[in-house]
C-alpha cells in the first residue's frame, strides 16, 4: 500500500516539473514565472485543486509517441481568490511550448464547463506557441472547442485572459472573446500573423513587440485592457480586479466591508469645474472623491483617454464608472471612446453591476476621419448599450451635455434611473456660439449683436434648469454632496427590476 | 480705534491680518484680482473689492486702484502686508493725502531705508555695525591692496555693476587682492561694460539673523528678539526660527539696541526688521532694514506672546505700546517652515494647478501667544507644543502662476529647540498636499539633518548640503524597520478586509498568514505578525519586537501609528502589493508579500527606469502651443524649447543644460499628460 502511495507522489512530482529543470530555467531567464508558479500567486495559498494532471496527448505522428509529458502543457483546476471560487487554466510553455493539442484543449474545456455549471469565473493564463502542428487539424478543432465555450460562457461567468507570453495566430481569438485581456510588458505579445508573415505579405518590417506588444495593445489597438510591469504584479492586480467582479450573472456584484462614510462631503468639488467653460479639468478627481476610499480600477486607461472606464465601490459594492474626460479632446465622443465605453457598459449590464456616469461632453467629434470610419454606427453602440442596460443607472452631469451626445450618455431618455446635474451643467442642443451662428445667421456681420445673442442664449439655456423643468434632470445637486447623492440613489435602486420583451438576442450595431 | 481696515494684499498674509482684525472687532476689506476671485482671503473678509486683471502689476500694485477700493468701502486704514505696496513710499504718501492711516512706518522712513547705499550710510551714522568696506572708486591694484589691508582679510572684491558672481573675487591675502582686483576689473569690463570696483569685508560662515523692532509714535522703540533665517535657497528663505541657536545674550542685546538706534534715527514707527549678517565669531553687520511686517514674523509672536499685527494697528491708530523693553521676554522656541508650491524633485520648479487635497495639521495653541490670549484661531485646542499654520489656500483652490509660490507657513513652538523641531517633524508628516508639487519632503529632510539639529548652519547650508538638488531623504535603518513593521501591520489589516468579501465559498475561506516579507528602499525584511485586539507585535529578523498600534483603516490617506512606542505619521497611497508611504522627507514604495510571493517577486527582472536626462518631459498635463526649436538645433542652458499651455497659462519649458535636439516627439496642438516625452536630446 505504502508503495502505491509513494508511486502516486512520484508521478505527481514528475508532472509538477513540467518540461523539466532546464526549461524552467529558460522560462525564468526570460523574466517569466512557470505555469504553476503563476497559479500559486493568483490563488489563495493552498487553495488550488488540480485536475487532469496525468492527461497525455494521443498523437503518434512525427515521433510524438516518444514524448508524452504529463499534463500536456496546461495546468487546470480551481481555487479561490479571497475565498471566492474561480476556475483557472495556465499554459505551460516548458511543455512542448505550451502548444494546444486535442487533449490540452479538452482540459481547458473541462474546467470551462465546470465554471458554467457551477457559476464561477474563468481565468486563463496564456503562454503558448500556438497550435500543436504535429496534431494537424485536430489541434484546430481543439481551438474551435475552446472558442465555442468562450461564446457560451460570455455573459454567464466573467472570463479573464492573462497574456503572459506568446499568443499568436488562431490562439488570439479565445482571449479576444473573453471579457478582459491583460498583458505583461516586454514579455507578452499577441497577433494574428507574426512579423515574418507580415514582412512576406506586406513588406512591412516590424518587431514582435511593435506588432503586438503590451504597449501596442493598450495604446493603439485597445485589444488589451491593461498591461503590468511583470508577472508578479500582473497576478496581484488581477486578484484586485477579481474582487470587483461577480461570480456569475446569477450573483449580485460583490460587497465587502468599507471604511468610508457614504455621507462624506467633498467641499473641494464645488470648485472642480473652472469658471471658464473652455478650461479643462480632471474628471478622475471626481471619480476618486466619490469612490469608497478613493479606490478606482481603471480599464483601458491608455486608449481613447477622452472617456474613462473602470470600477469603483460605493458602500462596499462594485459600481462601473463611465466618465467623459475634459482633459483629453474636451471629453468629446468619437469612434474609439464610443466603442470603449459601449463594451464596458455591456459588461456591467451582463453582470448586474450598477453603472455611474459622469457627463461633460461637448458632442461628437466632427470630421471626415470620423465619418469615413463609421462614427454613426460606433456611436450607436454606446447609445444602444446604455439603452439596453437594465442595471441601476445613475448619471451626474457636471458641465456640458450637448446634443446627441447628451442623449447617449445615460440620459433619462435611455432609462437613466436617477439623473443629477451640478449647477454648472449646461444641457442644451449645442454650445451658445454654435447655436447663435445658426439661429441668427443674418446678424453674423454685427459682432455686438452676436455677442448679445450669445449672452442671451447662455443665460437662457447654458444651465441645468431647462432640462430640470421638464424632469429630464431629477435634481440639481451641490457638487460637494455628489458621493452622498450617488450612494443614496444606488441604495434606492438595489431592488430594481425591469422586464423586457422576449427576443433571441438584440442586434447591436457591431 | 479703526472701524474698518483694508488689506492691500492677498494670500496667507491677508488672511492672517484679517484674523487679528476680527479679534479686535475691526471690519475688513479684501481686494482681489481676477485670478483671486475665489481666494481664501476674499471669502474671509467682510467685504471684497475686485481691482483688476490677474497680474499684480495690473491689480495689487496699482496705487490708484487700491485708493479707489478704499474710497469705495470707506476703510480708515490700510494694512499692506509684505511685498506689493508695503514698502512703496508713493503709496504711503497717497494714503496720507487721503487721510487714511497706513499700518506701517512713515513714508520718510520707507524712503530712507529703501536705498541700499543711503540706508547703510544712515546705519553707520547711527552707530550700527556695517560691513567694513570702501564704496568709492578704486584706481589701481596698489590702492586695492591698501584698502584691503585696512578692512582686514578676507575681503570681497566686487564689480559695482556685478551680478551672478561675475566680476567677484574673494581675497585672503595681498597677492590675491592684487590679482583679484585686476581679474575682477577685466571681467566687469567685458561682462557689464563698467569696470568700477569696490571692496568690502568678506564675511565667513555667514548667518542671516534679523531683529524685530516695534516702535510707536510716542518715542517708544522696542526690540523683540531675533530670528535666524540662515536656511535659504538662492536668497529665498525656507526655514526660520526664533530665537537663534547662535546668539548669546550680549550679542542679542547689542544687536537689539543698534536696531532700535537705527529705527529711532529714521523716525520709525510700526513693526520693522533690521537684517544682519553674523560671522562665525559673532561679529554682526547691518544688511538692510525691511520697513514692513516680515513673512517670518510668526516665530517672534510665538516666543514673545505679542501679536505684531495687533500692535501695528494700535500704533497706526496713534496708541502707545502697552509694554516696555523690560517686559519683552523670549520664552521657548519657535520654528517656521515655508510651504512652497515648488517641486523639489524637479529642481524646485514652481508648480501650479489645483490643490486636489490640502489638509494642514490640526492647530494647537500653546506658549506665550496662547497664554496672552492672542492665538489667531479661536477654535484651536490647547496643548503642550504649538502648531500654527498661516495659509492662504484651501482644498480645491487653484495655485496660479501670477503670485508668490509660498502657500503656507507652518510654525511650531516648544519649550526648547529640540521640542519645536520634533513638533515640526510630526506636523510636516501630517500635512497633506496633493495636486501640485511642493517642498514638504525637503522641509522634513532639513528638520532631520544632523547639522540643522545641532544649530550648525550658515546661509550656504542648502547649497552645501544639497549640492545636487534633492532626491528625497534617506532614512536611517531603524526608521526603515519601523516603517516596514507599520506597513506589514497595515497590509495585514487590508488583506483581512479582502477576505470578508461577499460570495465566499463557505468553510473554505482564505486565512491571512503571519509571515510577511517587506521590501523598501532596496531592503528586504522578513517579518512575523502576532496581532491582537489593540494592535500587533511585529518581530523583525533580528528578534526585535516592535509593537504597532493604530486606528488606521484601509483607504485612509494619512496613517497615525505608534511603532515601538514612538509616533509614526505617514501619508499612504496604494500601489500594487503594497503602499506608497511618505514620511520624514522620504517617498517609499513598500511592497508587502507572503514569503512565497516575495521569493518569486525577487526573480522578476529589474527594469531600469528610462534615462530621462536626455528627454524633455511634459511637467504638467497640457497642450503644446509652440515648439521653439527644430531637430538638430544646438541649445544653450536656459533656452526656451517649447510652450505648454495648462490651466489657461502658458509655461515656457527651457533647456536644463547645453545640448542638441535629436528628435521632437510632439507638435503644436498635441495634448500631453505629465511625463509625456516632448523631445529627445543627443
Amino acid at each position: 500500500m505504502k508503495d502505491i502511495l509513494q508511486a502516486l507522489e512520484a508521478q505527481r512530482e514528475e508532472a509538477r516539473l513540467g518540461g523539466g529543470a532546464k526549461r524552467i530555467e529558460a522560462q525564468h531567464s526570460k523574466g517569466k514565472l512557470t505555469a504553476r508558479e503563476r497559479i500559486e500567486l493568483l490563488l489563495d495559498e493552498g487553495s488550488f485543486e488540480e485536475y487532469d494532471m496525468f492527461v497525455t496527448h494521443r498523437c503518434t505522428d512525427f515521433g510524438m509517441e516518444e514524448s508524452k509529458p504529463r499534463g500536456d502543457g496546461v495546468v487546470t483546476g480551481w481555487g479561490t481568490i479571497n475565498g471566492r471560487m474561480v476556475y483557472v487554466f495556465s499554459q505551460d510553455f516548458t511543455v512542448l511550448g505550451g502548444s494546444v493539442s486535442e487533449t490540452h484543449a479538452a482540459k481547458i474545456c473541462k474546467i470551462m464547463d465546470m465554471a458554467l455549471q457551477n457559476g464561477a469565473p474563468v481565468i486563463g493564463i496564456n503562454d503558448s506557441g500556438g497550435a500543436r502542428i504535429q496534431e494537424g487539424v485536430s489541434s484546430l478543432a481543439a481551438y474551435g472547442e475552446i472558442f465555442e465555450r468562450n461564446i457560451v460562457a460570455s455573459g454567464v461567468v466573467p472570463q479573464i485572459s492573462m497574456i503572459m507570453g506568446p499568443c499568436a495566430g488562431g490562439a488570439v481569438y479565445s482571449p479576444a472573446m473573453t471579457d478582459f485581456i491583460f498583458m505583461v510588458q516586454d514579455s507578452s505579445y499577441m497577433f494574428v500573423t507574426g512579423p515574418d508573415v507580415v514582412k512576406t505579405v506586406t513588406n512591412e518590417i516590424v518587431t514582435a513587440e511593435e506588432l503586438g506588444g503590451a504597449s501596442t495593445h493598450t495604446k493603439k489597438s485597445s485589444v488589451a485592457d491593461a498591461a503590468f510591469e511583470n508577472d508578479v504584479e500582473a497576478l496581484s492586480e488581477i486578484r484586485r480586479l477579481f474582487d470587483f467582479l461577480p461570480l456569475s450573472n446569477r450573483d449580485k456584484a460583490p460587497v465587502r466591508p468599507f471604511f468610508d462614510d457614504p455621507d462624506r462631503l467633498e467641499p473641494s468639488l464645488d470648485t472642480l469645474v473652472p469658471d471658464n467653460p473652455n478650461t479643462p479639468y480632471d474628471m478622475k478627481e471626481l471619480i476618486l472623491k466619490v469612490a469608497d476610499e478613493g479606490d478606482f480600477y481603471e480599464l483601458q486607461a491608455d486608449f481613447a483617454r477622452n472617456i474613462i472606464t473602470g470600477f469603483i465601490r460605493i458602500e462596499g459594492q462594485t459600481v462601473g464608472v463611465v466618465a467623459n474626460q475634459p482633459m483629453v479632446l474636451a471629453g468629446v465622443l468619437d469612434i474609439d471612446s464610443s466603442r470603449k465605453a459601449a463594451r464596458f457598459v455591456r459588461f456591467c449590464d451582463a453582470f448586474e453591476i450598477p453603472i455611474l456616469t459622469f457627463v461633460d461632453v461637448p458632442g461628437f467629434l466632427p470630421g471626415t476621419a470620423q465619418e469615413y470610419g463609421g462614427v454613426i454606427k460606433h456611436g450607436a453602440k454606446l447609445l444602444f448599450a446604455y439603452g439596453e442596460a437594465t442595471v441601476p443607472k445613475v448619471t451626474v452631469i457636471t458641465r456640458k451635455a450637448y446634443g446627441g451626445a447628451y442623449v447617449v450618455m445615460s440620459s433619462k431618455h435611455l432609462g437613466g434611473d436617477v439623473n443629477y446635474a451640478w449647477p454648472t451643467a449646461e444641457v442644451a442642443v449645442m454650445g451658445a456660439k454654435g447655436a447663435v451662428e445658426i439661429l441668427y445667421r443674418s446678424e453674423l456681420g454685427d459682432p455686438e449683436k452676436i455677442a448679445a445673442r450669445t449672452k442671451g442664449y447662455e443665460d437662457a439655456f447654458a444651465n441645468p434648469f431647462v432640462a430640470a423643468e421638464r424632469g429630464f434632470i431629477d435634481e440639481v445637486i451641490q457638487p460637494r454632496s455628489t458621493r452622498r447623492r450617488v450612494a443614496r440613489a444606488f441604495a434606492m435602486l438595489r431592488r430594481k427590476r425591469i422586464e423586457r420583451p422576449w427576443k433571441k438576442h438584440d442586434n447591436i450595431p457591431l | 480705534m479703526f472701524k474698518k481696515i483694508l488689506i492691500a494684499n492677498r494670500g496667507e498674509i491677508a488672511c492672517r491680518v484679517i484674523k487679528t482684525a476680527r479679534r479686535m472687532g475691526i471690519a475688513t476689506v479684501a481686494i482681489h484680482s481676477d485670478a483671486d476671485r475665489n481666494a481664501l482671503h476674499v471669502a474671509m473678509a467682510d467685504e471684497a473689492v475686485h481691482i483688476g486683471p490677474s497680474p499684480a502689476s495690473e491689480s495689487y500694485i496699482v496705487i490708484d486702484k487700491v485708493m479707489d477700493a478704499i474710497r469705495q468701502t470707506g476703510a480708515e486704514a490700510v494694512h499692506p502686508g509684505y511685498g506689493f505696496l508695503s514698502e512703496n513710499k508713493l503709496f504711503a504718501e497717497a494714503l496720507e493725502k487721503e487721510g487714511v492711516a497706513f499700518i506701517g512706518p512713515p513714508a520718510k522712513a520707507i524712503e530712507a531705508m529703501g536705498d541700499k547705499i543711503t540706508s547703510k550710510k544712515i546705519a553707520a551714522e547711527a552707530g550700527v555695525s556695517t560691513v567694513p568696506g570702501y564704496m568709492g572708486l578704486i584706481a589701481d591694484a596698489d590702492e586695492a591692496v591698501k584698502i584691503a589691508g585696512e578692512i582686514g582679510y578676507p575681503v570681497m572684491i566686487k564689480a559695482s555693476a556685478g551680478g551672478g558672481g561675475k566680476g567677484m573675487r574673494i581675497a585672503w591675502n595681498e597677492r590675491e587682492a592684487r590679482d583679484g582686483f585686476q581679474s575682477s576689473k577685466n571681467e566687469a569690463k567685458s561682462s557689464f561694460g563698467d569696470d568700477r570696483i569696490f571692496i568690502e569685508k568678506f564675511v565667513t560662515q555667514p548667518r542671516h539673523i534679523e531683529i524685530q523692532v516695534l516702535a510707536d509714535q510716542h518715542g517708544t522703540c522696542l526690540y523683540l528678539g531675533e530670528r535666524e533665517c540662515s536656511i535659504q535657497r538662492r536668497n529665498q528663505k525656507v526655514i526660520e526660527e526664533a530665537p537663534s541657536p547662535f546668539l548669546d545674550e550680549a550679542t542679542r542685546k547689542a544687536m537689539g539696541e543698534q536696531a532700535c538706534a537705527l529705527a529711532e534715527a529714521v523716525g520709525y514707527t510700526s513693526a520693522g526688521t533690521v537684517e544682519f549678517i553674523v560671522d562665525g565669531d559673532r561679529n554682526f553687520y547691518f544688511l538692510e532694514m525691511n520697513t514692513r511686517l516680515q513673512v517670518e514674523h510668526p516665530v517672534t509672536e510665538l516666543i514673545t506672546g505679542v501679536d505684531l499685527v495687533e500692535q501695528m494697528i494700535h500704533v497706526a491708530a496713534g496708541e502707545k505700546l502697552p509694554m516696555a523693553q523690560k517686559d519683552v521676554t523670549l520664552t521657548g522656541w519657535a520654528m517656521e517652515s515655508r510651504l512652497y508650491a515648488e517641486d523639489p524633485y524637479r529642481n524646485f520648479l514652481p508648480s501650479i494647478g489645483r490643490l486636489t487635497r490640502y489638509r494642514p495639521p490640526q492647530e494647537i495653541a500653546a506658549g506665550p501667544l496662547a497664554t496672552a490670549g492672542k492665538w489667531h484661531e479661536a477654535d484651536a485646542p490647547d496643548g503642550e507644543t504649538a502648531v500654527r499654520n498661516d495659509t492662504g489656500v484651501f482644498e480645491g483652490g487653484e495655485i496660479s502662476m501670477y503670485y508668490d509660490p509660498m502657500i503656507a507657513k507652518l510654525c511650531t513652538w516648544g519649550e526648547d529647540r529640540a521640542t519645536a523641531i520634533e513638533a515640526m517633524r510630526v506636523a510636516l508628516d501630517g500635512f497633506e498636499v496633493e495636486g501640485i508639487g511642493h517642498n514638504l519632503p525637503f522641509l522634513s529632510a532639513v528638520m532631520d539633518h544632523p547639522k540643522f539639529a545641532a544649530g550648525d548652519m550658515t546661509t550656504a547650508f542648502i547649497a552645501e548640503e544639497y549640492p545636487d538638488g534633492f532626491q528625497g531623504a534617506t532614512l536611517p535603518q531603524d526608521e526603515l524597520m519601523r516603517i516596514a513593521a507599520a506597513a506589514a501591520a497595515m497590509h495585514r489589516v487590508a488583506e483581512i478586509r479582502r477576505t470578508r468579501i461577499s460570495g465566499r465559498l463557505g468553510n473554505h475561506e482564505r486565512r491571512v498568514g503571519r509571515d510577511w516579507v517587506v521590501t523598501l528602499a532596496e531592503e528586504t525584511v522578513a517579518l512575523t505578525i502576532d496581532a491582537d485586539r489593540e494592535g500587533a507585535d511585529v518581530t523583525l529578523p533580528d528578534g526585535v519586537v516592535l509593537r504597532v498600534e493604530s486606528d488606521w483603516r484601509p483607504g485612509q490617506p494619512l496613517a497615525r501609528l505608534s511603532v515601538g512606542g514612538a509616533p509614526l505619521v505617514m501619508k499612504v497611497g496604494k500601489i500594487p502589493a503594497g503602499f506608497r508611504l511618505r514620511t520624514r522627507g522620504a517617498d517609499l514604495k513598500v511592497r508587502i508579500r507572503a514569503p512565497r510571493a516575495a521569493e518569486l517577486a525577487a526573480r522578476m527582472p529589474q527594469k531600469e527606469p528610462p534615462d530621462t536626462s536626455k528627454l524633455l518631459l511634459c511637467p504638467m498635463p497640457g497642450l503644446i502651443v509652440k515648439i521653439d526649436v527644430a531637430e538638430g538645433d544646438a541649445v544653450e542652458e536656459g533656452q526656451a524649447l517649447c510652450t505648454v499651455e495648462a490651466m489657461k497659462m502658458e509655461n515656457i519649458l527651457r533647456a536644463e543644460r547645453k545640448g542638441t535636439v535629436a528628435t521632437i516627439k510632439a507638435s503644436p496642438g498635441d495634448s500631453l499628460a505629465v511625463d509625456d516625452v516632448i523631445m529627445e536630446f543627443e
